[in-house]
């Protein structure tokens, strides 16, 4: 039985951190029919800016602000500007193609002007554990769970309470109408696109001390992500904390349980199945338009 | 003269200098390797450490008077590539083929090269390697056939271990040295308390050291790449594993103790090549790599290095550039590292391509790899 | 069309034709490994044309059924069945295993075929790799055999670049009246008005699963193609990137047009070898090209041409028309 516990709580702990990617995911879906492949690269990316800022010299603290700030200039406004804009009047399919060659331009060019080794990365949560119900849980991985929420209830917040969040709404479910009542469609979009790279900067420093700094440890965060995304309902932000939760869940017990040759198969097989008797996600509200 | 008979002269003079364009200028040495894809870091390092080699030996005047001319072409971590690279490179005729670093990769270009009648001096440990009767290839590290019995060894005989939990990445690597440990179990009489493979990349090692656990074995075999090396002793700490962790170059490499930190303690191995090894020449090879690209190398540095002065060493014994004697010539063959300083310690090369050298037994103690014992060469 | 215009086609289609007989000749090992690695890839990309540009439906398994036909050959020629066998087998199989995985995703959601195909690769990837008493595991299969056609060895890289081109000319054909017949007209409807099509009487579910089934069977006739072109295979090709690179070809060759697959295949192939003089830096400059060729145009490179010509004929239609025009006010 304390297997299982131990199980259950490591589950929640990977889940927290796909959770969190999965957040910016859905709500560049959300809100500007984006599917970014690049998602896991993107959270990838600050820790290495961050890196590069302090091999110049800079202390710790002033390399995480410069980094949270180049993440919003490249990752929001640039990749809003050079990719998302020139795309999106064609459909959504080219440009997920076009997020595809972007996270392997990212990868690549992190493995080329950086390093193809891992590099560790200083924490701002300290290193140790803490005993949760007799079993040591990282002290890293409840603040990766604290951000986790914390994103997930502001963001529903500002959507569903404030001015901005409806007008945002509104862009996603109607461009042309919302610009017809005089919603700024292209500051909305914008606004968007910079939650997300401030999102995925906080993400990137809680999560890369976990992960390590490595050009590669974007594939897998990507994927899951998306996985969870769709699990916990794509358009609903909230959705993303439970399917992020029940994916690290699902894939812990998967290993222990049915075989560690075969865990990856697991969170896809329920996918298929969520897909198939509840297409909206769990916590997903039917979809009102045509996905 | 009369014009056409001066073109003919200048025609057959151009004919006649590139028949000796192969005896002069400067050799060239293809090397094909993982530089994108899982197996970037393998691939990275062995090319950095032929490029040090190459810099070092051409600033002293190359070997016999020639420049050392290297092209690297990347397999992307796929066999199929890598064949099409190796396929390439061969196309162009080098003196010898470096490379690939992955098993898998040489197991498919191995023929094509041994085809072309060309030595192919290469980074797989993979033990079934040199057991296909390929008279061209050669090692830079022990196989796994080496190794492995070594790391048994030690778990019977010093750890007195019955039961050993084995731990694995799945992959050519991880599944070679698996099969070959459990053979070796097998002839102890050691049981196979559980049997885990895991990803590469993986991150989350929580299910597999729960499984550990639950085997309750006497010692615990661990054989993954370096990264998932440390998170999963990061794990076994968390979790309160404290029985033997053994493994082999990977589990106690100096990137493991960065990574892991204090996790790392009390981790052995058995290492062939290690920057941490109490050899005068490797410390001062790691100086040297760690100037130039600012990093300190993993093995994998060591073999590219050692395969360009195998090369150096090989072609100054025979006296002449030859690629068609190459390969018999290595057969056999003893570098002295006093001779050759660039071989770093005293190697001796089988007629499989097999090598015989020193090896280490080795232990983490307070972040730093010590030398438990120095296992000699064999002859 | 004029008949000039369709001559001039023709001629270029049959000069083309030559080239790819006549011109690798000449070439070294490694270039015609490289050109047979295009002919394959393309008869992959040519199955997924027809489901995704046609049918309009995004397949991620591509990759998976060009594994599951090439370990149906491995498996098959190196127990000393013929290679056309082993072609049979892998048809049959991926039509069989496409048609099962798209039943139940078209009567629920637009987008299901794509999440279920995503699965399906990340599946077979695993069995690929973790069964290793059918597939060699890890270790994969080796030594595995060129076939003979007609008597004659190919074992040498020119005959079987010729075996190569040979299945891509057959396979060509065959699309090509796939496209044409009633059933291809059906597709085409499908892409471009499914509710049209369905007010017409067309079983658009039906139509659609067909599609699917036979761009995964052409997949499986790429992968018994490729096992013989590289005699040795592994899991790793057949990964999600396999199956995302054919997406890519087929996009930036330009979805939906029936030459769009060889182009997309041609740059997903050639470009790398092009760019691989810069090193380390190959992948960037690739993935910089194929974002900068979908920001330019987003239907694919044929597209730009089928904009051109397009707008060409517009321009000649109404200069014709200002021409006509005073004559036809005349005669009202």
């Amino acid at each position: 039985m304390s297997n299982l516990l131990d199980l259950l709580i490591a589950g929640l702990a990977t889940g927290a951190i796909y959770a969190i990617v999965a957040v910016g995911f859905t709500l560049l879906w959300q809100t500007s029919q984006t599917i970014n492949f690049a998602q896991g690269e993107f959270v990838m990316l600050p820790a290495f800016l961050m890196l590069a800022v302090m091999h110049a010299g800079a202390p710790f603290w002033l390399a995480i602000i410069v980094g949270i700030l180049l993440a919003m200039l490249l990752l929001g406004l640039g990749f809003k500007m050079l990719l998302v804009d020139p795309m999106l009047r064609h459909g959504v399919l080219p440009l997920a193609i076009a997020t595809m060659a972007l996270a392997i331009g990212i990868k690549e060019a992190v493995k080329q002007f950086f390093s193809a080794e891992a590099s560790p990365f200083p924490s701002i949560v300290p290193a140790g554990d803490v005993s949760i119900l007799g079993r040591a849980v990282s002290l890293q991985s409840l603040g990766v769970l604290a951000l986790a929420i914390l994103a997930v209830v502001g963001l529903t917040a500002l959507l569903n309470r404030t001015s901005i969040g409806h007008q945002m709404q509104a862009v996603a479910q109607n461009p042309t109408v919302a610009r017809i009542i005089g919603v700024p469609v292209e500051r909305m979009i914008l606004l968007t696109f910079l939650i997300n790279a401030f999102l995925v900067a906080l993400a990137s420093l809680l999560i890369t001390p976990i992960y390590l700094a490595k050009f590669s440890s974007g594939e897998v965060l990507g994927q899951a992500a998306f996985i969870a995304a769709i699990v916990g309902g794509f358009n609903q932000v909230r959705g993303a904390i439970v399917g992020g939760l029940l994916i690290g869940v699902v894939d812990n017990l998967a290993a222990a349980y049915i075989s560690t040759q075969y865990r990856a198969a697991v969170p896809m097989i329920l996918l298929v199945a969520v897909i198939l008797f509840r297409p909206q996600g769990l916590l997903g509200r039917p979809e009102e338009r045509t996905v | 003269m009369k014009p056409a008979n001066l073109a003919a002269v200048f025609f057959a003079a151009i004919l006649a200098s590139t028949a000796f364009a192969q005896s002069s200028g400067p050799i060239k040495l293809a090397d094909v390797a993982e530089l994108s894809g899982g197996g970037a870091t393998v691939g990275n390092n062995w090319k950095n450490g032929i490029d040090l080699a190459v810099e070092e030996i051409n600033a002293k005047g190359g070997i016999l008077g020639r420049k050392i001319e290297v092209t690297h072409a990347d397999s992307q971590s796929n066999p199929g590539v890598a064949r099409a690279q190796v396929q390439k490179a061969l196309d162009s005729e080098p003196y010898v083929l470096l490379g690939p670093g992955y098993s898998g990769s040489v197991k498919v270009t191995a023929p094509l090269v041994a085809e072309a009648g060309i030595t192919q001096i290469m980074g797989g440990e993979a033990a079934e390697l040199t057991q296909a009767g390929n008279k061209f290839l050669f090692r830079t590290s022990f196989g796994q056939q080496s190794s492995m019995p070594k790391v048994a060894k030690y778990l019977n005989d010093e750890v007195k271990a019955k039961s050993v939990a084995v731990v694995w990445v799945n992959n050519d690597f991880g599944r070679g040295g698996r099969d070959v440990i459990t053979k070796e179990f097998g002839g102890y009489g050691i049981k196979v308390a559980a049997d885990i493979s895991t990803e590469a990349g993986q991150a989350d090692f929580a299910a597999d050291v729960s499984k550990i656990k639950a085997a309750n074995p006497d010692a615990v075999f661990i054989y993954l790449n370096e990264e998932e090396s440390a998170r999963i002793l990061k794990e076994l700490k968390r979790q309160g594993v404290m029985v033997p962790l053994v493994g082999e170059t990977t589990l106690v490499g100096q990137k493991v103790i960065e990574l892991a930190g204090d996790a790392a303690n009390g981790a052995r191995g058995h290492v062939g090549l290690t920057t941490d090894a109490p050899v005068e020449l490797i410390k001062q090879f790691r100086g040297k790599f760690a100037k130039k690209y600012n990093y300190v190398p993993d093995h994998n540095g060591i073999k590219g290095y050692l395969a360009i002065y195998m090369i150096k060493a090989t072609t100054e014994k025979m006296g002449k550039v030859d690629p068609k004697a190459f390969a018999d010539t290595l057969h056999g063959l003893t570098i002295k590292a006093a001779d050759e300083p660039g071989i770093l310690m005293d190697v001796t090369f089988d007629q499989n391509g097999d090598i015989d050298r020193q090896g280490f037994l080795v232990e983490v103690i307070e972040g730093k790899q010590v030398v438990k014992q120095v296992l000699p060469k064999l002859h | 069309m004029t008949a000039t215009a369709k001559y001039l086609r023709v001629a270029f289609g049959v000069a083309v034709v030559l080239v790819l007989i006549l011109m690798p000749v000449t070439f070294n090992r490694y270039g015609l490994f490289i050109l047979s690695q295009w002919a394959v890839m393309t008869i992959a990309a040519m199955g997924l044309n027809l489901t995704l540009g046609y049918a309009g439906q995004v397949s991620l398994a591509q990759g998976a059924f060009v594994g599951i036909g090439a370990y149906a050959a491995a498996i098959l020629t190196t127990q000393g069945f013929p290679l056309i066998a082993a072609v049979a087998v892998a048809i049959v199989l991926c039509f069989a295993v496409g048609w099962l995985l798209g039943y139940p995703a078209l009567r629920v959601q637009h987008h299901y075929l794509a999440f279920v195909t995503l699965a399906f690769s990340t599946l077979a990837f695993l069995v690929f790799r973790n069964e290793s008493w059918l597939t060699g595991g890890i270790y994969g299969i080796s030594n595995i055999p060129r076939p003979h056609i007609f008597g004659l060895a190919t074992s040498k890289p020119l005959p079987f670049y010729y075996v190569s081109l040979g299945a891509l000319a057959i396979v060509t054909v065959a699309v090509w009246w796939l496209i044409r017949s009633p059933w291809g007209r059906a597709f085409m409807a499908l892409r471009e008005n499914p509710v049209r099509a369905l007010s017409l009487g067309v079983d658009t579910r039906r139509y659609t699963l067909m599609a699917f089934a036979i761009g995964s069977a052409l997949g499986g006739v790429a992968g018994a193609l490729y096992a013989p072109l590289t005699q040795y295979i592994d899991p790793v090709p057949f990964n999600l990137s396999l199956s995302l690179d054919l997406l890519m070809m087929v996009i930036v060759g330009g979805s939906g047009f029936f030459f769009g697959p060889f182009l997309g295949a041609m740059i997903a192939v050639l470009l790398p070898e092009w760019l691989r003089f810069t090193q380390g830096y190959y992948l960037m400059l690739y993935a910089i090209a194929v974002i900068l060729l979908l920001i330019w145009s987003p239907t694919g490179i044929l597209g730009i041409l089928d904009g051109y010509l397009t707008q060409r004929r517009t321009k000649a239609a109404s200069a014709l028309r200002a021409v006509a025009k005073p004559k036809l006010e005349v005669a009202r």
